[in-house]
């Protein structure tokens, strides 16, 4: 008997990406929880970015189904992942280095944005006033995830750490019902980390549900609700924190047999 | 009053307002100061600067693909090709000779747009097969486009008579004109006014209004839903998708829309011109128009109109003339042993220029790029963010 009877925002049913011979993911199957923080660990090259990407749709699944909101969005467009509610951050930071922080962030309301091409070459009151709102919006992201004093910085220039942040806002300002964020917290000092679990809370509460990839273990165990484990492609465990920090086969994954 | 104050002071720090502010002056005087310089004889000048503000159109149009969407075309000509061709087919008698075995004699107010929206169309199908190509395979399909498409036109013979070109295409007409003392006339009203080349300050008006609506146009774009997708295709395209960006919509639309831009100045071209021919689209066009682009500024509409002036202004005035002014200067300091020409030596400072004219002009080049790497006028952040800052200390002080 089953406490949750919520469907769940994504689910994944015999996902496999293969390049070639290798198999990157490997009939990876499991349910993300709406409203709450899900968690992909694993060792370097267990799939999970491949996994990431098919589920926005980057890469086209070899095998199965990626159910979002009960429709199967498997080798669907970026784009229209991004359209239905799916949003992303990287794990190597991708900006649009040479635009300024509010206008990335302006770029991830694009999605929501109704002006047509003959409103932008004409500027009509429609535009115009989408234009302000967008501003106003895009202000309210970067003060959001704590940046908003350097709207009008490049993103390039920010601080390492910033630029962390400006890809949350940017990917929170396509106003997403599932967050992706890809290694959120590489290269944060502790002090930034606990920042940065303050923020993911603060995106729960407003009802965004949060799929991490992470490699602190600190990070995953405290801010996640359920957790799942990739090795070689394979789902090896999946459960609450506490059950996956215990489990035989994770501890072999990332420590090696003989430990 | 005051409100004019304030944008003034608002702006004064602004290069791109004052590079528009300095340009709209010059613009306006031009025609005045020349005729008055040469007491009345300007008419030459008037039409050049005409004939560069097609140039200023065609930088405006592939800045919009490669300063903002970060297209390399190096085939742009063929859209220029395209708008006059289209434009000298649709008004002149050369469709007589055609299949049609009719001439149209579309108005050039008309046709006008006829051109913009068949260089668009063709902007949109230049781009599709493109699409998955990213920086230097691109530049070289476009390249193929910019060499076919003046060949096509060349071989079309029952449509463009070939080698020759179409001639004698009307002229734009309207059913009235201001006229005044630059057409060495009181002032009045004509009517059904023709434009003709004996009235270059015509021509130079209607190109000027079209530059204006062109850059209103596209910097409207620029700041619009629109501008920024392309900007974020220009910087990652992986991330422009995932943020939501229909990257094939956009980028088809760059070319599209660039394109129009020389639609617009090809019929212009052909009207003024009078003349269609397959030789005025080569490779070099492509490559003219795109170092404009890149020596104004990339990215920065008054930056790409600067570049195409100046640069318009090296090939098409300051090379020409530069011999006989050489040989000019030279008598009069005196030196009028420059001038004697040696047989089998010394050509005289003349014709000694007159070689040298592409050396000069690739000194010139080489000189801008080593100084202005980033172009002349490049893009910025917008004043209005500038303007809003970090405020690190309080933001005003009350006075």
């Amino acid at each position: 008997m089953s406490i949750e009877t919520a469907p769940p925002i994504l689910s994944l049913q015999g996902v496999t990406k293969r390049f070639g011979g290798l198999v990157a993911v490997d009939e990876v199957s499991f349910d993300v929880p709406k409203g709450q923080v899900f968690s992909l660990i694993g060792p370097n090259g267990a799939g999970k970015t491949t996994l990431f990407n098919c589920i926005t749709g980057m890469h086209v699944p070899t095998a199965g189904r990626v159910v979002f909101e009960g429709r199967d969005i498997a080798g669907s467009k970026p784009y229209r992942t991004a359209q239905l509610g799916i949003a992303r951050t990287f794990q190597n930071i991708r900006l649009f280095e040479y635009l300024s922080a509010l206008d990335n962030v302006k770029v991830g309301e694009h999605v929501r944005m109704k002006a047509k091409l003959w409103d932008a070459i004409f500027r009509t009151p429609l535009a115009r006033r989408e234009e302000r709102e967008v501003t106003e919006r895009a202000m309210e992201y970067l003060r959001f995830v704590g940046i908003d004093r350097h709207a009008d910085n490049y993103a390039r220039n920010l601080a390492y750490g910033q630029q962390r942040r400006l890809e949350i806002a940017r990917a929170l300002a396509t106003e997403p019902h599932l967050l992706l964020l890809d290694e959120p917290a590489a290269g944060f000092t502790p002090q930034e980390k606990v920042e940065l679990m303050a923020l993911v809370d603060k995106i729960i509460a407003r009802g965004i549900t949060v799929f991490l990839i992470e490699h602190d273990m600190k990070v995953v165990m405290e801010v996640s609700q359920l957790i799942a484990v990739l090795d070689h492609g394979e789902k090896i465990a999946e459960g609450p924190p506490a059950e996956v920090r215990n489990n035989q086969r994770v501890i072999e994954a990332y420590l090696g047999k003989s430990a | 009053m005051k409100r004019l104050r304030d944008l003034v002071r608002e702006n004064a720090r602004n290069p791109n307002a004052i590079a528009y502010t300095v340009m709209a002056v010059a613009a306006l005087t031009f025609p005045a100061i020349v005729q008055f310089a040469t007491g009345g004889n300007a008419d030459y000048l008037v039409s050049l600067a005409a004939d560069g503000g097609v140039f200023v159109l065609l930088a405006i149009g592939l800045n919009v693909v490669v300063g903002f969407a970060g297209l390399l075309d190096l085939g742009y000509a063929a859209f220029f090709a395209i708008g006059s061709y289209t434009y000298g087919m649709l008004a002149s008698e050369q469709l007589i000779s055609s299949p049609l075995h009719h001439a149209f004699h579309v108005p050039f107010w008309i046709a006008l747009f006829i051109g913009m929206f068949v260089a668009a169309g063709a902007g949109a199908l230049l781009g599709a097969p493109t699409l998955r190509l990213r920086g230097d395979y691109l530049a070289i399909v476009t390249l193929g486009f910019g060499e076919i498409v003046p060949r096509f036109f060349r071989n079309m013979r029952d449509w463009t008579s070939g080698v020759n070109g179409i001639s004698a295409l009307d002229v734009p007409t309207l059913p009235g004109w201001i006229t005044g003392p630059w057409a060495n006339a009181t002032f009045g009203i004509e009517q059904g006014f023709r434009f003709t080349s004996f009235n270059a300050t015509a021509w130079y008006v209607l190109i000027i209004i079209l530059i204006v609506a062109s850059v209103i146009g596209v910097n409207n774009l620029y700041h619009s839903r629109l501008g920024r997708a392309w900007m974020a295709v220009r910087e990652d395209e992986t991330a422009a998708a995932a943020m939501g960006v229909n990257t094939v919509n956009t980028k088809l639309l760059a070319f599209a829309i660039g394109a129009s831009f020389s639609g617009f100045a090809g019929a212009f071209y052909g009207a003024k011109l009078s003349l269609v021919s397959p030789d005025s689209f080569g490779f070099i066009v492509s490559i003219t128009i795109l170092s404009m682009v890149v020596l104004g500024g990339m990215g920065n509409i008054p930056g790409a109109m600067i570049g195409a002036i100046l640069l318009y202004g090296v090939l098409y005035y300051f090379l020409p003339a530069a011999p006989q002014q050489a040989s000019t200067l030279a008598h009069q300091f005196g030196m009028d042993w420059l001038n004697t020409v040696v047989p089998n030596g010394w050509p005289g400072i003349a014709e000694f220029i007159n070689r040298l004219k592409f050396i000069l002009f690739g000194v010139i080049l080489v000189t801008i790029m080593l100084l202005r790497p980033q172009g002349l006028l490049p893009s910025r952040l917008r004043t209005q963010e500038l303007k809003r800052g970090v405020h690190d200390e309080p933001a005003a002080v009350p006075s």
